[in-house]
């Protein structure tokens, strides 16, 4: 179902219908892994060979979001003599490439099917949603603007200037309008039909019949079909994608893979960090259990070897001194046994004389007992 | 005026009290022009150059610069390196000042300041690297915060409470390992979404690991950076304890460096040789990546093996003195210089003067509250209440 300004079927207000009633405004974030789009959603191709560079698209763009109107009038093609890009005032820009003939290229957020900016954005500000559009909430931004270092396309700008609400500004996919059942503003202006608005599985193939039905007048290759995981809008030049200031080494891997490996590391950190550490932890203290063990441990010996030579010190001299003191026990023993058997011969001398007197003592002492 | 009076007047006015004073002066205009008339009135920011030097310098260099926090505590608690224990206390101090100056500077970088909290507290998007930066950054923070309490407590003389926090010290050192780890990493692989705008030698997939081990030295050679500079100006706050362990610290810090800086370099040789990148070394960024590689790694980390070798503590406070612009050159090269590296040169970057002097602004409060926390609170010498407890 692809649909230009002309062919445009209100039929399809039906499919989108269900996004007033709330379905389709259901917006995911972008997830880490193996999403890889909403098989329903829509885009635009965009056909190169048929941009005349007029303009128009851009005066429609900034008509229905309503942005400040530029120095220089839509009509004034001379602005296309400047490589522009998007900015805070303007969501599509058509750039002029010099050649023969001159290549026009029309520029705006390609609403990714992975989009970079929706993953980085660290508040969900950004979402990719089920029509295909990433839509952004201003509510919830913060201003940090990694989206626009994420973005492969420098799509998104942001409004520097402003001290109080500063916002990030990009192409909506007029997903407002596409929930009224309309087309958006570039493609409903479009005179040359060099854009297509439709269902995104649509697009591919009718891009690919372009391809095949008009051999020689394209480049071989849909860009957006693939490149960061797809695009939802599509693209088909007849000049190389790369001359045309669309760059061809972006790669195919979309932007949550780029940094999953990254985010992968987080449970592994949280969990075998803190494991690792305490066991780090505890080696470490039981070393210093063990050194402590083995200090006290030579401390100890070093207190047994000392003590027990001090004691065997301390026997020695306590022997040496027993033994001195035997001998000298033993001389005063002998001395006093001596004097005692000399002092005992002296008195039994002495007794045999005054026995009278000793009988006389011996009341004495009888009388004090009583 | 009577004597005391003059004597106290030219107290206050030391060099470095006026021109701290006048650079935070000239950081008030501009804070007040950045409030008022918004982000692009003070910087060269545009849309294809949506960060620069606040995010390159003040986030990027910030964080990496204030790992001597990490490093220092897990060295000195779970690698049980008691020898290491005098320099936790400035390491932590530098590490939450920095922090908390990281987060005082996303406050004029990002559009509306404001809401910082939303993604912890209102709308997670998880998918981010930013998302894991912030929240991490966060609970680090907190966790400083607390293990920097216990010197307030001691200031204060409030034993209990700080008796309840020292306590904590084991958990919340693996806790701040964890977030370290987590965050140091996701700052290098925020620049992995973006294959197409950071040139080859700086792109990788392995963004995260070289962030990651490149903070470690960072680390070590900040915490003997900021020694050396204590040494110079606040000798006589440091104890014995401080002083005697302060060549131990820088021996073995600058040993351990010089070993993380050479596998940093293999590491960063394997990535070339995955990507086989060999090709771009001829070019002029190849010329520029060696100077960061050779001139900025491995110079000083030979310089550190030389100093650690021969006890020689110049030589590793120079290669300390080194590295410290080497992890700023890294991260600036990733986050402004080779980034956005094939756009023209009427569309590069460069920063306006009135960044500049933000930037210096915000050094200067670190400086300026370091001091005063520093000549206070017993950071550099042991409060002599709490001497025993280790
Ligand atoms: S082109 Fe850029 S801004 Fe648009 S969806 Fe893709 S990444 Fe986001
Ligand atoms: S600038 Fe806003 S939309 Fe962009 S990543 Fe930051 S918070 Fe999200
Ligand atoms: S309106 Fe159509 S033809 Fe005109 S510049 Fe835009 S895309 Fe090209």
């Amino acid at each position: 179902m692809a649909i230009s300004r002309r062919k445009f079927l209100t039929s399809m207000g039906a499919v989108i219908g269900a996004g007033t009633t709330g379905t389709l405004t259901k917006a995911y974030g972008a997830t880490k892994t193996g999403f890889k789009g909403y098989p329903e959603s829509f885009g635009v191709l965009h056909d190169i060979t048929r941009c005349i560079g007029c303009r128009k698209c851009e005066q429609a763009c900034n008509d229905v979001n309503k942005l400040d109107k530029p120095e220089r009038p839509f009509d004034d093609l001379k602005v296309l003599d400047q490589k522009r890009r998007t900015d805070e005032a303007v969501y599509t820009v058509v750039n002029k490439f010099s050649g023969t003939p001159d290549v026009f290229v029309k520029k705006q957020c390609n609403h990714c099917q992975e989009p970079a900016c929706a993953s980085a954005c660290f508040v969900k500000a950004l979402k990719k949603d089920k029509t295909g559009a990433v839509v952004y909430d201003e509510s919830l931004c913060v201003g940090c603007r990694y989206c626009m270092v994420a973005c492969p396309f420098n799509i998104p700008a942001y409004t520097y200037n402003d001290p109080l609400s500063p916002k990030v500004t990009k192409c909506t996919l007029c997903l407002p309008r596409i929930q009224e059942g309309k087309l958006p503003g570039c493609v409903e202006i479009c005179p040359k039909e060099a854009l297509v608005f439709g269902k995104r599985k649509d697009l591919i193939k009718i891009a690919w019949k372009r391809i095949t039905q008009s051999p020689g007048h394209y480049i071989e290759h849909v860009y957006g079909e693939h490149e960061m995981g797809g695009t939802s809008w599509l693209y088909l030049s007849g000049a190389p994608f790369e001359k045309v200031g669309m760059r061809e080494d972006l790669g195919n891997t979309p932007a949550p893979e780029l940094t999953s490996g990254a985010l992968g590391t987080v449970p592994i950190v949280v969990g075998l960090w803190p494991v690792l550490l305490t066991g780090v932890y505890a080696i470490s203290k039981r070393k210093e259990k063990i050194a402590d063990e083995e200090r006290k441990e030579a401390v100890q010996k070093a207190t047994d070897l000392a003590t027990a030579e001090m004691n065997k010190q301390l026997s020695q001299l306590k022997n040496k001194l027993t033994k001195e003191k035997d001998t000298a026990i033993k001389t005063e023993v002998k001395k006093a046994l001596d004097a005692a058997a000399k002092k005992a011969a002296e008195a039994a001398k002495a007794v045999e004389k005054p026995l009278a007197a000793e009988d006389a003592a011996d009341d004495d002492t009888g009388n004090e007992e009583e | 005026m009577t004597k005391e009076n003059i004597t106290a007047e030219k107290q206050f006015l030391t060099p470095f009290n006026v021109v701290a004073g006048i650079i935070l002066l000239v950081g008030a205009v501009i804070t007040i022009l950045r409030f008022t008339k918004g982000i692009g009135a003070v910087t060269n920011l545009d849309n294809n150059n949506p960060w620069g030097l606040w995010i390159g310098f003040d986030l990027m260099c910030g964080v990496a610069l204030a790992a001597g926090g990490y490093v220092t505590s897990s060295a000195c608690y779970v690698f049980g390196l008691k020898k290491y224990h005098s320099a936790v206390r400035p390491a932590i101090l530098t590490a939450f000042l920095g922090y908390a100056l990281v987060v005082f500077a996303l406050h004029y970088d990002v559009g509306r300041p404001w809401r910082l909290p939303y993604p912890i507290f209102y709308s997670q998007g998880t998918s981010s690297l930013l998302f894991e930066v912030g929240l991490c950054v966060f609970l680090y923070l907190t966790v400083l915060f607390v293990e920097w309490t216990p010197a307030a407590f001691e200031w204060l003389g409030f034993k209990k409470i700080r008796a309840w926090v020292v306590r904590l010290t084991m958990v919340l050192t693996i806790f701040g390992v964890v977030l370290s780890t987590l965050h140091q990493s996701s700052l290098g692989a925020l620049f992995q979404i973006a294959p197409s705008k950071l040139h080859p030698l700086w792109y990788s997939g392995y963004l995260h690991v070289y962030f990651f081990i490149s903070s470690m030295f960072a680390g070590m050679s900040m915490v003997i950076f900021e020694g050396t500079l204590a040494h110079k100006w606040l000798h006589h706050k440091m104890d014995e304890t401080h002083l005697a362990e302060a060549e131990g610290v820088v021996l073995g810090f600058g040993k351990a460096a010089s070993f993380v800086m050479m596998g940093y370099i293999g590491i960063k040789l394997i990535g070339l040789a995955v990507d086989n990148n060999w090709h771009y070394l001829t070019t002029g960024w190849g010329l520029w990546f060696l100077v960061e590689l050779v001139g900025f790694v491995l110079f000083p980390a030979i310089l550190y093996g030389m100093g650690a070798r021969e006890k020689n503590t110049t030589f590793i406070r120079i290669a300390a003195f080194w590295t410290v612009l080497g992890i700023i050159l890294n991260r600036l090269n990733i986050s402004v210089i080779a980034f956005n590296y094939h756009l023209p040169s009427a569309d590069r970057y460069v920063p306006s003067f009135m960044e500049v002097g933000t930037t210096i602004f915000i050094v200067t409060i670190g400086l300026v509250v370091y001091k005063f926390i520093a000549t206070r609170m017993p950071i550099l010498y042991e409060h002599p209440d709490y001497k025993e407890h280790h």
